[in-house]
């Protein structure tokens, strides 16, 4: 295996969980690049394994039951066949990783500004005080006003804004080169959202990080993301550009989870496209198509959507996709049934 | 924060004076709702030769007759400021703080009190400090350890100290290590800390392990299932992102989150126990506050049994005080109430 | 003696009963011996300390550790009930005469302790005249006189200053009327009771004769006590010894020590051996943990002498090499029923009768503990070491009888039985066992207990032992027990058949025997100087009772000591059915 030229790769990871009730397949197959600088949303329901893939790359799943393949690359160094410890000196590091939900991700008895100078001096020997100073520095960069008394503060003295805040302080502490966000704004109203999604690109450009997006939001995703990736069933089914996605969405799910994002310039009249049936079980993937259960065209891929796994290959609208359906048929149903229902992107 | 604190000191306050009026009552005022007179209690204080006469007059001597909110505030002022007894033959001096004197035995109740705490408070202190390092250290480790051998031997072993009754444990602990072995102190030895800190620490040695393996038992089952509870927490998991090493997270994140329930728990027990170890002092033949409640009672010594009860009140009112201040500092979301 | 001396409770700890088996090889025989105190050493074997001098020694030196699981009431040989106590004191204290300290029936002598020989009587015996040895002392090296015996006497008459002890001086005394107590009336002239012509002579003048005086002699109320260093009630914290040990430290509840009093004399003392170098006394101690601990070596004497715990009794019966270390004596002690012969139906004789008769006299015995820790069952109220005991034959003693119980019944008029009240001790495990089988046996003839429960503390005080108490609960039955406070007929009897000590203040132990025969011969008893003579009185004094039912007698109290490892002289005292603390020594 040779070192990718990428930042960040994943090869073929796999991340799968022994239950009593049978093998989870969280992660089955999963494969992507991220350069510096560049952002990644990676967009999927609940159970499509996407947070299981960010701890798969923080390494916190090293150590329990799950086991682990394929290959994760992080600036030169593979990470999956590394010692537990090793990538344990590179968390928080290296590599960090903002929670949903800053209330119940930080610890109640400690103030904000303990818990961001714990974090700091996890990876630098320093004072007390120099910490501290450097915690009161992180507040006051991700736009907490008078960051002096409030670095004394609990998290539950915080408003849910200001506490998301904080934790990013605490996240970018460290100057990391990756940083995940795992559903950043989910927890949050939305007039929030927008203001942590602006200081999220803000200090991305500033620290020049990689960043990694995982929502279910396509909204949050578009405003971000230089690329996207769909998620479903463990699997990445459609991977390319922002621009290219939005442009010319390839999947069926895809199209499904465009369809049913409620915009304002669309028509009040026109009916939203829900995506019909429930996540598919991970201990029992259906065979073929993961999705085909669920795909209304699925009898037009001449039968080898219930029996064969599609291969992610490169399609029309110039990014990968993952589906059986012929690409005539695809740009068929794009052209006379999708593009209108989903409007100027 | 200082709204909590005198909050809480007014309602401990509250609390003692309660108990005060609850524990006169007791004896004072139940036993005269089922017909006691004044000179049934009067007769107790006196000999078996007093004649109907003297009951009568050592009655309205010791007050006997008073209503009993003038009762009670005579008592509750000896307290503060001494009392004096006009038994008809003598005046008895009770110097402050005084909890009553007994008329058995001749004395004021609280200089033997005074005597009896410090052994009661060796022998509390003592086990509390093993039974919290030792139970919540096996908690926490059979929780890390969930499922595997030594969890299951350790919870079996807990039970086992919860339920085999300590003058049982501790009668044949001392046949075994005492009188068989030699190797710790027989019953009833026991060196004040002043005199000779080694030769108590050895004194106390047997009590101590006896009693702590009653309740380290519970201590490692509840620190075992708030450890369980907590490490499930997502902040565990941000510490883990963080970086940080494992042990330091199970101490500095997991632990500390676990232990406020234990915490309020420990409190308590404490305060019960230093009210006295009645069961242990008198396997042990320690002469503490719980063995003085015993033979007050026994000889059906009123006054002492008071004395004990008012005191041993006043250590669970100030270990829940305490506990209580401890958890805000420990908790901050607390505070605000 | 009251209720309280021979019976040691455990403390809240109960005592695991390990097994109460009275199994057990060879029924408690003794080893026959001569009874002498010069009788040779005898084997381990069980109750070799019975009748004879176990491990005889005259070495001198070491510690005697003992140890009591509860407290008494006091030191001050004044003020103390307890038959430990008395036993005890004579370490520390000497009174005009004690018990001679041999084995057995011998341990029931008395012999001239202070005085130079027993009592001279006069005036038909109602003045008794003792001259004390020369060359006695006080701890500090004053002389002991006679002032200072009558001093201790007058004292101890102080009811209300020193609460326990008995009240014999003031009921015998021929005290003057203005006389109230040596610390209210001091300046009062007390001759007319208690005489000293010079400081080795000391004369006693009674109200009444009483041909027995010797036996008050005996009574600690007798050891000297100087009156400069009299502190009332806190006498008890720096007794002034006149005997071989006096006080070291003083822990009252918690430890008492005693070393070697330089001022006592041995020429002036035939009786004492002084032994040890010193006494170490425990209080408190767990019972349990006590009993273990003489097994094990660790202590030498339960001083409560009552015996074993039940936890350490099944052990000791059970394995033959403690039992060899047994000794299983019968106290001067009866536990028995009061049938209360003031409440109706039982002011007929036949009512009361019937009640003895449907008892099941066995099943009694069990309550109390069977055979070697309960005692024998009892056919009197007399136990068999007071002197004039005789064997009595009116009741059966088995499982209870039915028919003849019904006979009684109807004779009394009664045909269909009765229902009527039994108090007990309720903190007393065994007195609820008593309670509890009677409610059973006395069932099967249709007689109805309703059993009722009284805290011990007040027993006496305002329940059992209170005349309109009794009355007014319909009180028939009543848990009673009562053990010699010296082994004669008056020692035993006086406080508990003469209906003269009946008070309606209560506090009363004669509970309700009012018979007017009885109280004639006590009368004649104490007059009569003859001992034989004397002792058949109160035999006859005993089957008047029994005759009349006035008593249901369950055991004769026996219990099972155990013998300190370690320890030379020791035996069983009559005067105490306990080891004699007197001469015990250290190998």
């Amino acid at each position: 295996m040779s070192a990718p030229s990428s930042f960040l790769e994943l090869r073929d990871l796999r991340i799968h969980f022994p239950t009593d009730d049978g093998l989870v397949k969280s992660v089955d197959g999963l494969s992507f690049q991220l350069e510096r600088g560049k952002t990644l949303g990676i967009v999927g329901e609940s159970g499509s394994g996407k947070s299981v893939t960010s701890l798969g790359i923080l390494g916190l799943h090293k150590g329990g039951r799950a086991r682990i393949s394929g290959e994760i690359w992080l600036d030169g160094e593979e990470l999956v066949s590394a010692s537990a410890d090793h990538v344990r000196t590179l968390r928080g590091k290296k590599m960090a990783m903002i929670f949903q939900d800053p209330l119940s991700a930080m610890h109640p008895f400690y103030t904000v500004g303990a818990q961001i100078v714990e974090a700091y001096r996890i990876h630098n020997q320093v004072s007390k005080k120099v910490a501290r100073k450097h915690a009161i520095e992180m507040l006051d960069r991700v736009g907490i006003p008078q960051p002096d008394r409030r670095v004394d503060s609990y998290p539950h003295e915080f408003s849910g804004g200001m506490r998301q805040r904080a934790m990013i302080a605490m996240a970018l502490s460290c100057d990391p080169e990756l940083l995940i966000a795992d559903e950043p704004t989910t927890a949050l109203d939305v007039t929030v959202q927008a203001q942590i999604l602006d200081l999220m690109r803000d200090l991305q450009r500033d620290f020049d990080a990689a960043l990694i997006v995982i929502t279910h939001d396509l909204g949050v995703v578009a405003e971000l993301s230089d690329d996207i990736l769909v998620m479903y069933g463990g699997k990445g089914i459609e991977y390319g550009t922002s621009e290219s996605i939005f442009d010319r969405p390839e999947h069926p799910y895809t199209w499904g989870l465009l369809g049913s994002m409620p915009r304002l310039d669309r028509e009040r009249t026109e009916r939203l496209l829900p995506i019909k049936g429930t996540p598919p079980s991970l201990i029992n993937v259906p065979a073929g198509c993961s999705f085909h259960p669920r795909c209304e065209y699925a009898g037009r891929t001449g039968g080898r959507a219930n029996t064969e796994v599609p291969e992610l290959i490169e399609g029309e609208g110039g990014h990968l996709v993952r589906c059986h359906l012929p690409r005539e048929v695809r740009r068929e149903i794009w052209e006379n049934e999708i593009k209108a229902k989903l409007g100027p992107s | 924060m200082v709204t909590y604190i005198i909050r809480r000191l007014v309602g401990a306050l509250l609390m003692l004076v309660i108990v005060s009026m609850v524990t006169f009552s007791i004896f004072f005022v139940i036993p005269r709702i089922a017909g006691a007179t004044a000179e049934d209690f009067a007769s107790r204080y006196m000999g078996r030769s007093a004649d109907a006469e003297m009951i009568a007059v050592t009655a309205e001597k010791l007050g006997f007759n008073d209503p009993i909110p003038v009762q009670y505030g005579r008592w509750i002022s000896g307290v503060f400021v001494g009392s004096e007894f006009d038994t008809g033959a003598s005046i008895e001096e009770c110097p402050a703080p005084c909890f009553g004197y007994s008329f058995i035995r001749r004395q004021p109740v609280w200089p033997d009190l005074v005597d009896r705490i410090p052994v009661t408070l060796s022998l509390a202190v003592g086990a509390s400090v093993i039974w919290l390092i030792g139970g919540v250290a096996t908690g926490v480790l059979s929780a890390l350890r969930k499922g595997t051998i030594f969890d299951r031997a350790a919870m079996s072993i807990a039970l086992a100290g919860v339920s085999l009754p300590i003058f049982f444990t501790g009668i044949v602990s001392l046949v075994v290590f005492s009188y068989g072995l030699g190797i710790t102190a027989p019953g009833g030895s026991f060196t004040p800390f002043l005199e000779n800190p080694a030769q108590w620490a050895y004194s106390l040695l047997l009590p101590w392990i006896t009693l702590a393996f009653l309740y380290a038992a519970s201590y490692a089952r509840l620190t075992r299932a708030g450890m369980l509870e907590t490490m499930s927490e997502d902040y565990i998991r941000t510490a883990r992102a963080k970086g940080m090493r494992e042990s330091k997270v199970v101490v500095k994140h997991g632990l500390r989150a676990a232990l406020t329930p234990i915490l309020t728990i420990f409190g308590l027990d404490l305060g019960l126990l230093l009210g006295g170890a009645v069961l242990t002092e008198s396997t042990f033949s320690l002469k503490g506050i719980g063995d003085y409640a015993v033979q007050a009672i026994v000889t059906n010594d009123l006054p002492k049994i008071m004395g004990v009860t008012m005191v041993a009140a006043l250590f669970v009112v100030l270990a829940s005080l305490i506990v209580d201040l401890l958890y805000a500092v420990v908790d901050p979301r607390v505070r605000l109430g | 003696m009251n209720k309280r001396s021979a019976v040691a409770f455990a403390a809240a700890g109960a005592a695991l009963s390990l097994g109460l088996s009275a199994c057990g090889g060879g029924g408690g025989e003794t080893t026959p011996a001569d009874g002498s105190s010069g009788a040779p050493a005898a084997a381990e074997a069980f109750n070799a300390g019975l009748e004879a001098v176990f491990n005889p020694s005259d070495k001198k030196g070491g510690v005697l550790k003992m140890a009591i699981s509860e407290d008494w009431d006091s030191v001050d040989p004044g003020d103390t009930y307890y038959a430990l106590s008395w036993n005890l004191i004579r370490i520390y204290g000497r009174s005009l005469v004690t018990y001679t300290p041999a084995p057995g029936a011998e341990g029931r002598k008395l012999s001239p302790d202070l005085a130079e020989s027993l009592g001279e009587s006069s005036d038909d015996g109602k003045t008794w005249t003792y001259k004390l040895r020369a060359g006695l002392k006080f701890e500090d090296g004053t002389p002991i006189t006679s002032k200072d015996v009558k001093y201790a006497v007058l004292r101890s008459m102080d009811k209300e200053t020193l609460v326990n002890g008995p009240t014999y001086f003031n009921d015998w005394l021929d005290l003057p009327k203005d006389f109230k107590s040596v610390y209210k009336t001091p300046d009062v002239n007390t001759d007319s009771a208690i005489e000293t012509p010079d400081d080795q002579t000391i004369v006693f003048h009674l109200k009444k004769a009483y041909a027995g005086f010797d036996n008050f002699a005996a009574l600690p109320g007798t050891i000297p006590v100087p009156k400069d260093k009299d502190t009332g009630v806190k006498y008890r914290e720096k007794v002034i010894a006149s005997g071989p040990y006096k006080f070291d430290k003083v822990e009252p509840g918690k430890q008492y020590t005693l070393v070697r009093n330089e001022h006592w004399d041995p020429a002036t003392d035939p009786i004492r051996k002084a032994l040890p170098d010193s006494y170490e006394i425990s209080l408190g101690v767990n019972a349990d943990d006590l009993d273990n601990r003489v097994l094990a070596g660790d202590l030498h004497i339960d001083l409560a002498g009552s015996g074993v715990q039940p936890a350490a009794l099944g052990r000791v019966l059970g394995d033959p090499a403690l039992k060899a270390r047994a000794d299983n004596p019968t106290g001067a002690r009866t536990w028995y029923t009061s049938i209360m012969s003031n409440v109706p139906p039982l002011d007929n004789v036949d009512c009361r009768r019937a009640i003895i008769f449907a008892a099941d006299r066995v099943g009694l015995q069990n309550a109390y503990g069977g055979e070697f820790a309960g005692g024998d069952i009892a056919t009197g109220l007399m136990p068999p070491s007071i002197g004039g005991w005789k064997k009595l034959d009116l009741y059966p003693t088995g499982t209870g009888d039915v028919e003849k119980a019904k006979e009684a019944l109807t004779a009394c008029g009664k045909p269909e039985g009765f229902e009527t009240v039994m108090a007990y001790r309720a903190d007393r495990p065994k007195e609820k066992a008593i309670a509890e089988s009677l409610q059973q046996s006395l069932g099967k003839a249709g007689i109805k207990l309703d059993l009722k429960g009284y805290p011990t503390g007040d027993y006496f005080a305002l329940y059992a032992g209170k005349p309109d108490f009794v009355k007014k609960n319909g009180i028939g039955l009543a848990t009673n027990g009562w053990g010699a406070d010296w082994n004669d007929g008056f020692g035993f009897m006086s406080q508990i058949v003469d209906s003269r000590t009946i008070r309606e203040s209560g506090g009363n132990y004669n509970l309700s025997i009012t018979d007017k025969e009885i109280d004639a011969k006590i009368d004649e008893a104490l007059l009569e100087t003859d001992v034989a003579k004397r002792d058949a009185i109160w035999g006859e004094i005993d089957q008047r009772v029994m005759e009349q039912a006035y008593v249901l007698p369950s055991v004769w109290s026996k219990s099972v000591l155990v013998r300190p490892q370690g320890a030379t002289n020791v035996f069983v005292t009559g005067a105490f059915d306990m080891y004699d603390y007197l001469n015990l020594g250290l190998e």
